[in-house]
């Protein structure tokens, strides 16, 4: 356990000056939040087309034979460009941060090395069960599949391995900036901060590929698409969404307990406490100014209860730790609340869902549910990251934490606003073509061999 | 040979995979450029894509692992070499953005104008990616990375000779393998057209590579006395003789027809080649930083190197269920056959999954109550552990209870 706070240490490579720090985190952010909601794609999209060619097998009705394949090639053309963000983002290890990566790559860097290899088995069943369809026997295709949801899982807890050890570090100790006695494995899975986390991803990865793509049906119900077809691709995402979205409270609460245990400044950040307090409120909206928070929503004693389970439990306050020390409050504060109000109207969307189909035993009728779901799918990716802003930029300005600061990590190479603008209009111009290429996929008419019913009806029948 | 040298070998198996592997995917991209706008250059098109498109990503993969494997093992030296020579890698991973968009985008079933627009900036950054990756090769060969953040000079350390030399003789050996592979695989699909096309395009590029690569052996003297020395009077000298006979092999391989063999006479030449370059440089991996000292500490290389061959032994009868379907044909060009046989049709089960219904929404709830109970009001791990297990159930019954399927199916 590294526990030694020091507020300067040396690091594997000479110190440099960085007058681009900022772009520099901006940079990997922007790479981060691109590459984020196509992870969730990777994690939880194979499960569930998987499961519809199943259904196939099971039933023999082609028209879940025809989902799954319109189905694959959405997979496909996610897969590819999460390769890209992805490979993006090895890269950018060490063009943006290459001392972190050079003091501390012997420690955490087995994790990457083993989700190479979990990247590699993706891609080679994927390969496999794209290509696959009708060459190979149904049932061996059906099993090409299975590797690429065991892949999925695997490639995010190695990621997410490296991500809690960078929250709540261990496995190695320093001397004179270089890491001694390191043992990897202890660094990466002996960590009382990966489950929570990995957890929380995981669960999230469904949520929001649940609700994107019942959200797309949701809008072609809106516009008058609702035939079998139609009501099986919204029904089976949304089931998926609407039993993991109420989850996902339970499991961020977990999580912001074991935040409060392992990071209390964090957890001070979330929740915009300055002085430490006994019995502290918990504040919903509102901004955080001069050590408090102004125009919220105050429940007195809310946040000891819920933080530590205890009436009066003392909180740990921002002022705690030098200024120098603290993370920018607001922006912390607005993800986090943002991310805990969209995850509830979640949650609540989905228990709807639920109760909907216990009492009536059908599918809702209304209008506006189905236009609360279209307006889900995107939401969903907004609470995503902004959950990832919460605990990265609540990291700050730590990139290890307690251990290196991210102005320690960051290059000494020039030129950084030139690759951030770069990598931006790139980044735009391949959301441009992944737009485009949805939209052509879901135009493109159903191929079956009998009618499926995809016409017109008005919508509450 | 030490501990420390162990991984470095895994990286640089790994960086001759990719040469090989991820180079023929780059040489389809450049053939696609030069292949003209007519209906036989549609036909080149067509044909790289489909005999690439299944196995670009795993190709790409040996890239990811070669990073993975340098910043865990060799970490300052990952550091140094990623600062200093971050302008050509950058242009690389713009470079992979880009690729990895035109097959994303191909998918779209896009039209004739499209195609041709994708087509391009599939081409160029073909083009582009490997230019870049050979000038880092350059950099790190000529030694001009110095141990440091940025310590090297940002511009020079790649726009050389040596990295521009490199570069070059990664596009062009990244043509060569391509049209050898294409000429394969044209064989494969019976169609002898393509087949003249590509093999004329395998000796072009060939003869060319092989006239850069004796080039650049004066070049490499004028500006890479080291390596020159170590290639051509050195350690390396054994390698580079493998790696020339290999290298003439495989032309008259293709000059006989004989792709497939052609293809691993290729493979060693580029292995053989790596390993020159690394016996010429040995023990230094930069300018002033040797192996042992760039070397991450014990247990870390002993993971790692357990990791490579435990991944290993899962990984390559991975790779070769995907190349035998490749190669065999069976993942590639135009509509399939099988799979017309329908199945048996349920009748039984729908009652039985009707009264399981029930039984699973209790299980569900069940699990939410276990889930509440340990993971939000328990404080201790191990309640945590059983809650979360818990949740799952909740989220697994109730998906049955929920039964999306039929719920759909009722108009």
């Amino acid at each position: 356990m590294a526990a030694a706070v020091t507020s300067l240490m040396a690091t594997a490579l000479p110190p440099v000056h960085q007058t681009y720090l900022l772009e520099a985190r901006q940079m990997q952010a922007l790479s981060f939040a691109v590459h984020i909601p196509l992870v969730c794609f990777g994690i939880a999209f194979p499960a569930m087309v998987l499961f519809v060619e199943w259904l196939y097998h099971r039933s023999g009705d082609e028209l879940y034979l025809t989902l799954a394949r319109r189905w694959t090639k959405v997979m496909a053309a996610l897969f590819a460009v999460g390769v890209i963000t992805g490979t993006i983002l090895s890269f950018e290890m060490g063009l943006l941060w290459p001392n972190f990566t050079a003091t501390f790559g012997s420690v955490f860097g087995l994790g990457f090395a083993i989700e190479g290899f979990s990247f590699f088995m993706e891609a080679i069943f994927i390969g496999i069960y794209i290509y696959g369809w009708d060459r190979l026997s149904r049932r061996a295709h059906l099993l090409s599949g299975i590797p690429i949801v065991l892949s999925g899982f695997t490639g995010s807890l190695m990621v997410i391995a490296v991500n809690a050890w960078m929250n709540h570090p261990g496995g190695f100790a320093l001397s004179n900036g270089k890491v001694v006695h390191v043992r990897p494995l202890s660094a990466l899975f002996g960590n009382s901060f990966l489950w929570h986390e990995l957890v929380h991803m995981y669960v999230a990865g469904y949520i929001v590929m649940g609700f994107v793509v019942a959200g797309a049906y949701a809008v072609g119900r809106l516009r008058g698409r609702w035939g079998r077809y139609e009501r099986t691709a919204l029904t089976i995402p949304l089931t998926i969404a609407a039993l993991a979205a109420p989850v996902q409270l339970l499991v961020g609460d977990w999580a912001g307990r074991e935040v409060a245990r392992l990071q209390p400044t964090k957890l001070a950040a979330l929740e915009g406490v300055g002085p430490t307090e006994k019995g502290a409120a918990l504040h919903i909206l509102g901004w955080y100014t001069d050590g408090k928070v102004k125009f919220g929503i105050p429940i007195p004693h809310g946040l000891s209860v819920l933080a530590y389970h205890s009436w009066n439990a003392t909180v740990q306050g921002l002022y705690a730790v030098p200024a120098s020390d603290r993370p920018p409050v607001n922006v912390v504060r607005f993800a986090f609340q943002t991310m805990v109000g969209i995850g509830t109207l979640l949650a609540l969307l989905g228990i709807v869902f639920l109760v909907v189909r216990v009492r009536r035993r059908r599918l809702p009728e209304s209008r506006w549910f189905y236009g609360a779901l279209a307006l889900a799918g995107p939401a969903s990716v907004v609470a995503l990251i902004c959950g990832w802003v919460t605990t990265e930029v609540g990291r700050q300005p730590w990139v290890v934490y307690h251990v290196m600061r991210t102005s320690q990590a960051v290059t000494g190479a020039g030129g950084l606003p030139v690759g951030y603008a770069t990598l931006a209009l790139a980044y735009v111009a391949v959301a441009i073509g992944v737009v485009w290429i949805l939209r052509r996929l879901a135009a493109a008419p159903l191929e079956t061999r009998e009618p499926m019913g995809t016409q017109p009806q008005p919508a509450g029948t | 040979m030490h501990l420390y040298d162990i991984p470095l070998c895994f990286a640089l198996a790994g960086l001759a995979l990719y040469t090989v592997l991820g180079g023929a995917d780059f040489g389809a991209g450049i053939w696609q450029l030069s292949a003209g706008a007519d209906e036989a250059g549609e036909r080149i098109r067509q044909h790289t894509h489909d005999a690439m498109a299944p196995v670009w990503e795993a190709n790409h993969v040996w890239l990811v692992f070669v990073l993975t494997v340098v910043w865990t093992a060799y970490p300052t030296a990952f550091g140094s070499i990623a600062s200093t020579l971050s302008i050509p890698l950058f242009i690389a991973g713009i470079g992979i953005v880009f690729r990895g968009a035109a097959y994303a985008l191909r998918a779209g079933s896009p039209s004739r104008r499209e195609l041709r627009m994708i087509d391009t900036l599939f081409a160029l950054s073909s083009v582009l990616t490997p230019f870049a990756l050979g000038a880092v090769v350059g950099g790190i060969a000529s030694l001009r990375v110095p141990l440091g953040n940025a310590a090297g000079h940002l511009f020079s350390s790649w726009l050389n000779p040596t990295g521009i030399l490199i570069g070059v003789i990664a596009v062009v050996n990244s043509a060569y393998l391509a049209a050898v592979y294409l000429s394969a695989d044209a064989v494969r699909a019976g169609d002898e057209y393509l087949e003249r096309q590509f093999r004329l395009r395998a000796l072009g590029a060939g003869v060319l590579a092989g006239i850069v690569a004796i080039g650049g052996i004066a070049v490499l003297h004028s500006d890479a006395h080291r390596l020159y020395h170590g290639l051509v009077e050195g350690d390396g000298l054994p390698a580079l003789i493998v790696s020339i006979l290999a290298g003439i092999a495989t032309l008259a391989l293709v000059w006989r027809r004989r792709y497939e063999p052609a293809r691993y006479t290729a493979a060693l030449a580029v292995a053989a080649i790596i390993a020159g370059w690394a016996l010429a440089q040995e023990p230094l991996l930069l300018r002033d930083l040797t192996i042992a000292q760039a070397a991450a500490p014990h247990d870390t290389l002993v993971l790692v190197i357990v990791a490579v061959l435990a991944g290993g032994a899962i990984l390559f009868p991975s790779l070769a269920l995907l190349f035998r379907l490749v190669l065999g044909g069976r993942l590639e060009h135009g509509e399939g056959v099988a799979g017309a046989e329908m199945p048996q049709v349920a009748g039984g089960r729908d009652l039985l999954a009707a009264s399981a219904t029930g039984l699973a929404a209790r299980c569900a709830g069940a699990g939410m109550l276990v889930g509440i109970g340990l993971l939000t009001i328990a404080d201790a791990g191990w309640a945590h552990a059983i809650g979360i297990v818990g949740l799952f159930c909740f989220v697994a019954f109730g998906f049955l209870a929920v039964a999306p399927a039929r719920l759909a199916g009722q108009a």
